[in-house]
């Protein structure tokens, strides 16, 4: 089977999984909302949010849900035995990493559909005002943390106390997404947008995609194998 | 089992290089106080006879754990996984150091404990990383050695990036703090200190990997016994 024909099987597997049972996506929306909730009360004070706020409670309930979606995903493959399924199955290892990261990121994406409209509206801010820049940034910024989350929350299926490592794991490594992304998304919430100050934080985060990705592809097999 | 047996027993070396090594590191405080003070930063200068040989071990720390880690998941030899778990302690302990007294010069120089300058993040941020590679391998369980040692290459990985978004960062949000460029003339004491903390990352890597070596001989010990 070719590459990119496992990768769409897993993807489909994984997305028919989750509209059957919406478990996943549901409980880590409602996580995300209830994110930006609470940094709404801690935050806005009289009726008024602190400026620029909106970017930073994005991300920071971007990354709290992606790495709750992270850790179910692969809890439910773990608890029905599929990951070993899936691992025996006569496919390359890469594509069956980049079939759960599309998964991954395809749920993240619903996510964000959500919460961009929600936090633009609780903070006030004209995050809709370039859309093609803030779906740049999207884009590129949760690839670059399920790049990282996917391989970590995969290797995490079998360890002990795998639900505290990998935030533990996953923050550190993907401190330059968090910064890049926040920074980019800060950057369109100005009155005059500075087309050279977006361009080079996405630039920054597709580098970063390219690096992770490519990396996670070739140790996920070395990574993933029973000794 | 010659290789194992190589690091259970100390080489004849180490002896009389923990001797000197102690007897640099008593002679290292005369050795500093004798050195003249730096005009601007006066007393607080001679921190760095400590901290800057601390931080280079820090370093060093991180490239020999991200080698061994590499060169463990290309060979899966347990030496390599030996040294790679010792250097990642020594990251950790030097690292403390190098965080330590980084800031206690900083407030005298800068007037501030600690500012997100490029160098100050990327090492909080690789000490972190260091510090969860070290939970990893004492509360994965098994397998723990292959996810620390994916998560010791994502790391190096990591460090460009951070210095690339913390630079910009910084670069479009200035401080008044001036970040001064490291003094010309470090002079005899620093190359002093700096061999000395060399001497102590060898002697403690070295003992760090006979532990591991002693432990692994004793379980496979208690299994043959079992047998």
């Amino acid at each position: 089977m070719s590459f990119l024909r496992i990768l769409w099987l897993i993807l489909r597997k994984d997305l028919t999984v989750e509209i059957r049972s919406g478990e996943i996506a549901l409980t880590a929306l409602l996580f995300a909302v209830s994110c930006v909730l609470v940094f709404a009360f801690a935050f806005v004070r009289q009726g008024v949010p602190p400026d620029g706020a909106a970017a930073a409670v994005l991300w920071i309930a971007v990354l709290f849900a992606g790495t709750l979606a992270l850790g179910r995903t692969f809890d439910r493959e773990r608890q029905s035995e599929t990951l070993r399924a899936l691992l025996l199955a006569p496919a390359a290892r890469p594509a069956v990493y980049a079939g759960k990261l599309a998964g991954i990121v395809a749920l993240m994406l619903g996510i964000e559909l959500l919460l961009v409209p929600l936090t633009a509206f609780l903070f006030q801010d004209p995050l809709f005002a370039h859309p093609v820049w803030l779906a740049a940034i999207l884009l590129t910024g949760t690839l670059g943390f399920a790049s990282v989350g996917t391989l970590f929350a995969a290797m995490l299926v079998r360890a002990r106390s795998r639900d505290m490592l990998l935030p533990v794991l996953l923050y550190p490594i993907s401190v330059p997404v968090i910064i890049a992304s926040v920074q980019g998304t800060d950057a369109l919430l100005q009155p005059e947008i500075n087309v050279a100050v977006l361009r080079f934080w996405v630039t920054l985060l597709t580098c970063f995609d390219v690096v992770f990705v490519t990396l996670a592809l070739w140790t996920f097999e070395a990574l993933m194998t029973e000794s | 089992m010659t290789r194992d047996h190589d690091d259970i027993s100390l080489p004849g070396w180490f002896l009389p290089a923990a001797a000197i090594c102690g007897l640099m590191f008593a002679a290292s405080p005369v050795l500093i106080a004798y050195t003249p003070y730096e005009a601007e930063m006066g007393l607080v200068q001679k921190i760095f006879y400590y901290h800057l040989p601390a931080a280079w071990m820090f370093l060093l720390g991180g490239i020999v754990c991200g080698v061994a880690s590499a060169r463990y998941l290309r060979s899966r030899s347990a030496r390599h996984d030996r040294v790679a778990w010792a250097a990642a302690e020594l990251i950790v302990l030097f690292g403390a150091i190098t965080l330590v007294t980084g800031p206690l010069w900083a407030r005298k120089t800068w007037g501030v404990w600690w500012t997100w300058d490029v160098r100050l993040t990327s090492s909080l941020v690789s000490w972190l990383i260091a510090v969860a590679y070290l939970l990893v391998r004492r509360y994965g369980g098994p397998g723990s050695d292959r996810l620390g040692a994916g998560l010791a290459l994502f790391g190096m990985a990591n460090v460009p990036f951070i210095y690339i978004s913390v630079n910009f960062w910084r670069t479009i949000h200035p401080l008044t703090t001036v970040v001064p460029t490291l003094p010309t003339s470090f002079g005899i004491p620093l190359w002093f200190c700096t061999f000395t903390f060399l001497l102590l990352f060898v002697l403690l890597l070295r003992l760090r990997v006979r532990l591991e070596a002693q432990r692994a001989r004793l379980d496979t010990l208690y299994l043959s016994l079992d047998e």
